[in-house]
């Protein structure tokens, strides 16, 4: 197999609050033997919103991403599920709509650029199954992950829609997507199988409808607990962050105690390859995950 | 080579009038390869339990009647092919009502919630009409491709009780509404957009409480893709002026202060322009345990203040911005 590499859209999260997400992002890739070129012109996607407020310039502010990782001539990698949306969108709407790609280009081209669509965009969660292979990943185990339940989250941008998603992207049932799972049955851990794990965080409405938040977040981490999860795991560092960061205020709108380590996917895989502690950095977390080691 | 498959199913079952519990009975049967999930809701009751009950009316995919949700998954059973569900699932099919906590009996919902909701947002033109008119009204190829595919609604309900933003928030209005909101805003013979607009932009009932889960645009059988008419709904709200300044609208709109200093979202500067000085006492208590674990930087000693590295080529998107930027706040 030649060498895998690729273009990392490393998104907002992962350069301020989560600066475990891309240590650890790093550190997999590297035990992998996966290459990664950051894309250090990438600019934040919009993450939803500003796409709610802009459209066009949010398509323009996407594609001028993918065009850096076009230049390289490489497959653009994201580690957050709303950056694999957004600018998987960005790239339909592109690659379908010729006479709105030339609106976005004559944009682009006043900053040199030009978007062509021909880099694909992939989640590095499906880099790790689809392109490097779960049997690899076995291989490379050195802490199996035996004495874990570890309950898959798997963030609603990564899976719906399935139609955008189907074809580089995975291609999840979303009523029933496995993935995670299989990843962590590669890692010799415990899938939690709990009905919530394709249901949606709340982290959109945070600011402006924070009960709905809070009720959606309280939802899926109690189903986790109940079905006796030790840990809770996710591709994407905006699930990480609502789940993570805000259990105090969550218990108190359920009325129940809650703690549960939240990890990012990269960083369950990071236990398992037996990467450093400062890599995996779970010493960022604000729900204490510090105990978590391989078996 | 049998052309059947075994099939069992787990049918929900309540009567609201004599049950005190809902429970789920099992039903096998073999299953041909062009048999619908109607079909299947015929043969229980045909074959095993003539009690069981459920909505079927034109069996073509236009009434809307029977939308039901097989293992979580919202599908019209008459359009649905169960083969389909059973090579996606396995042989062990679920049979869930729409909404569980708004069973009647069996498959059958009390949708009032929705028809409510539906007509809050005048789902019908709006228009003085001419009843002598001397021309037809005349509508552009353009002004009927902006409706998209919004008017192929058929109200069956299934994106409505997909939508978990409704299950949380009674008062939001769920995306077949906004659909409709959107269909008839957009129709050039209507009058009422503005009314519309002004009623889905509202904290609480309107779009800014889409959590943005794209459950709608997977449950819709018509292909619709709600969320994008939510989308376009917000977007039309800055195009005719119609936002005000408030938490969810400064919060979309402030991206665009980070982007233009570092490129990136500034986490920080977003929630504190987005809730106001008076606001953010709340977030206080989350803030210092987020600095407590290092989730807030303290790059130049002090957090906040140069926290964030800037992208490469940063010009790049301040030109982009300024060139391309389209609606204001």
């Amino acid at each position: 197999m030649s060498q895998l590499h690729y273009a990392l859209f490393t998104g907002c999260t992962a350069k301020q609050s989560t600066p475990e997400l891309l240590s650890s992002t790093l550190a997999v890739a590297e035990k992998l033997g996966i290459k990664i070129t950051i894309l250090e012109e990438a600019s934040c996607c919009g993450a939803s919103h500003l796409q709610d407020f802009d459209p066009f310039l949010s398509h323009v502010l996407n594609a001028r991403n993918i065009c850096y990782a076009e230049k390289l001539g490489l497959t653009m990698i994201t580690i957050c599920n709303t950056c694999q949306l957004n600018s998987a969108m960005t790239k339909y709407k592109l690659d379908t709509d010729l006479a709105y790609r030339v609106r976005v280009n004559e944009k682009l081209a006043e900053v040199g650029l030009e978007y062509k669509g021909t880099s694909e965009i992939k989640h590095f969660l499906y880099v790790i199954i689809d392109e490097y292979g779960l049997e690899n990943v076995k291989d490379k185990v050195e802490i199996p992950l035996s004495s874990f339940n570890i309950a898959p989250f798997y963030g609603c941008h990564n899976i719906r829609p399935s139609e955008l998603h189907h074809k580089s992207n995975g291609g999840e049932n979303p009523y029933n997507p496995s993935s995670l799972d299989d990843l962590i049955v590669a890692l010799e851990g415990h899938p939690v199988d709990y009905t919530s794990k394709n249901k949606c965080c709340g982290f959109h409405v945070e600011l402006q409808a924070n009960h709905t938040s809070e009720i959606l977040a309280g939802n899926a981490l109690l189903d986790a607990i109940d079905n006796n999860a030790d840990m809770m795991v996710t591709p994407c560092p905006l699930c990480h962050l609502k789940m993570d960061t805000y259990q105090d205020t969550i218990g108190k709108v359920m009325g129940r105690d809650i703690k549960l380590p939240v990890l990012h996917m990269p960083q369950m895989v990071a236990l398992a390859l037996g990467c450093s502690e400062k890599e995996i950095g779970l010493k960022y977390h604000v729900t204490k995950a510090k105990h978590l080691k391989g078996a | 080579m049998s052309n059947t498959t075994k099939v069992t199913i787990k049918a929900f079952r309540f009567n609201a009038e004599t049950d005190y519990l809902p429970y789920y009975k099992s039903y096998e049967m073999e299953v041909g390869k062009d048999e619908l999930v109607l079909d299947l809701l015929n043969r229980i009751k045909w074959e095993h339990d003539g009690s069981f009950s459920y909505r079927r009316s034109c069996r073509h995919g236009i009434c809307g009647a029977c939308g039901i949700k097989v293992n979580g998954k919202a599908v019209l059973s008459c359009k649905q092919n169960a083969m389909d569900l059973v090579e996606l699932f396995g042989s062990e099919l679920t049979f869930d009502p729409q909404s569980k906590k708004r069973v009647v009996k069996d498959m059958i919902i009390d949708k009032s919630d929705f028809w409510e909701k539906h007509a809050v947002v005048k789902p019908f033109v709006v228009a003085d009409i001419d009843e002598h008119p001397t021309h037809e009204t005349k509508v552009t190829k353009e002004e009927v491709e902006n409706i998209l595919d919004a008017d192929y609604c058929i109200q069956c309900g299934n994106c409505h009780y997909a939508c978990p933003a409704l299950e949380v928030n009674e008062e939001f209005f769920g995306p077949a509404a906004f659909v409709a909101a959107y269909r008839f805003t957009v129709d050039p013979r209507d009058n009422a957009g503005k009314e519309r607009l002004e009623m889905t932009s509202q904290l609480g009932q309107g779009v800014w409480d889409c959590v943005k889960c794209f459950e709608c645009a997977e449950a819709c059988p018509k292909e619709i893709n709600p969320i994008e008419k939510i989308t376009k709904l917000h977007n039309l709200e800055f195009e005719k002026g119609i936002a005000t300044r408030n938490v969810a609208t400064k919060h979309a709109e402030g991206f665009l202060r980070g982007m233009k200093k570092t490129g990136y979202l500034d986490e920080a500067d977003i929630v504190l322009y987005s809730e106001g000085i008076l606001g953010m006492y709340k977030h206080i208590p989350t803030a210092i345990k987020m600095m407590k674990s290092g989730k807030i930087h303290w790059h130049s000693g002090v957090p906040f203040i140069n926290s964030i590295p800037k992208i490469k080529n940063l010009d790049e998107v301040q030109k982009l911005i300024k060139i391309s930027q389209t609606n204001r706040l």
